[in-house]
């Protein structure tokens, strides 16, 4: 007989799982673990969000997910993950870690959100990963993932991506 | 299978937002490799697969709702051109850049509006994709905005392809704004198409005045695609879509 899964420990390995698309993120830093239940027949039930509705890594992270609660859980817990649209995923719910971790992976971290989603073009300047300066330009408003910009730096010349604040 | 006519209406409202943004998506994937530049490339790749991912939450909820078991593989790859209900303006041809800068501003404009006022519905799954869906679709319209303003106000050339490009979307502008029978059979969840125009009329007018376009005066107008009537351009593009998917029925991989 098996202990009921302990909620903390499951809802720290799910959060733990890296990104499938930017591995040097945790979903913990992404902020798309939303929540986290044990139901009465011991059923874990997880809240994931999706960056972007048609983001493709959202079936892989939830297949990890299952792994990794597996792994802490004991393999014979059955996982379900629901797909949690509202509220809206926002890069605000990026941890100071994940914007630390982005940065030094040489991804522009999002500014805030709250001017993001009206018709005014970003205008606040983004600071280049590699040598710091603030004399960017954007390239394009879309990038090689859909939560990314496409950026080039005026000082170095090195082109690189900015996560969009959304 | 049931006919398309006897969907229940919150069944039918779905789809008829998600075959939009499906059939769009197809058309945009067409660029691939072939834009202006790689940078286009890529965003409209985006673009189209911020559309799938709505389109995909769209005909899921259909299936549901309509409750026969029908999933989003079936809706999207096992119906004819005559049950889907998307308007002719996603599934018209690409045509040159400047038409689908025309076409991805007048799109994009009317989703926003669409999106920002769904928000508020009363049914939980509809309010909650368009909360998320109106951020994405806040770029889409940027994007063709700036597109409209440079070639628009740019050379004599590019000038006279973005006013070409204008005149031939602009005849399919009507049926995003017309009223179908389902959204009255839906207060407080489905969206009255009329009552985004004027709001829609405002944002397009302006971009085109400050890019020095004039407002096309169409002498003829489209009708039916909320109905099933398609121009002859959606069976070819099905046939492309849903070949794989029916030459291997229930193949996985």
């Amino acid at each position: 007989m098996t202990a009921a899964p302990d909620r903390a420990a499951l809802l720290a390995a799910a959060r733990a799982v890296p990104d499938p698309e930017l591995p040097v993120l945790t979903l913990g830093d992404l902020g798309v673990i939303r929540d986290l239940r044990v139901a009465g027949d011991g059923t874990v039930e997880v809240d994931l969000t999706p960056t972007y509705t048609g983001c493709p890594a959202t079936a892989v992270i939830a297949d990890d997910v299952q792994a990794a609660l597996r792994r802490a859980g004991g393999y014979q817990i059955r996982v379900r993950v629901r797909t949690v649209l509202a509220p809206a995923w926002t890069t605000d719910w990026m941890s100071e870690t994940g914007r630390r971790k982005l940065r030094e992976y040489g991804i522009a971290p999002p500014g805030p959100a709250a001017h993001a989603g009206g018709p005014v073009t970003l205008a606040f300047s983004v600071r280049c990963p590699h040598c710091g300066s603030p004399d960017t330009r954007e390239v394009s408003h879309f990038g090689s993932t859909p939560c990314k910009a496409l950026w080039t730096c005026r000082s170095c010349a090195e082109p690189f991506d900015s996560f969009k604040a959304i | 299978m049931s006919s398309v006519r006897t969907l229940p209406p919150l069944a039918g409202y779905a789809l008829a937002l998600g075959d939009d943004a499906l059939i769009l998506a197809q058309r945009l994937g067409q660029w691939v490799a072939r834009a202006p530049q790689i940078e286009e490339d890529v965003a409209l790749a985006n673009i189209a697969l911020d559309l799938l991912g709505q389109a995909r939450t769209l005909l899921s909820y259909a299936g549901t709702v309509e409750g026969v078991g029908r999933d989003e593989d079936d809706l999207a790859y096992l119906r004819d051109d005559r049950d889907f209900r998307n308007v002719q303006l996603v599934e018209i041809p690409n045509g040159d850049f400047a038409v689908t800068m025309a076409r991805q501003l007048v799109f994009s404009a009317y989703q926003y509006e669409l999106y920002a006022a769904l928000k508020g519905s009363a049914d939980p799954t509809l309010a909650g994709l368009a909360g998320k869906a109106v951020k994405e679709v806040a770029y889409h319209r940027d994007h063709a905005t700036q597109w409209v303003l440079r070639l628009g106000d740019g050379t004599d050339l590019s000038h006279a392809r973005m006013q070409a490009g204008l005149d031939q979307v602009w005849p399919y502008i009507g049926e995003l704004f017309e009223s179908a029978g389902t959204t009255s059979q839906l207060p407080g969840v489905a969206v009255d198409p009329s009552a985004l125009r004027p709001a829609w009329d405002s944002y397009v007018t302006e971009v085109l005045s400050e890019a020095t376009c004039r407002t096309p005066e169409p002498r003829w107008r489209s009708r039916g695609g909320r109905d099933g009537l398609h121009t002859e351009h959606l069976g070819h593009l099905l046939a492309e879509m849903q070949h794989l998917h029916r030459s291997h029925p229930g193949a996985t991989w």
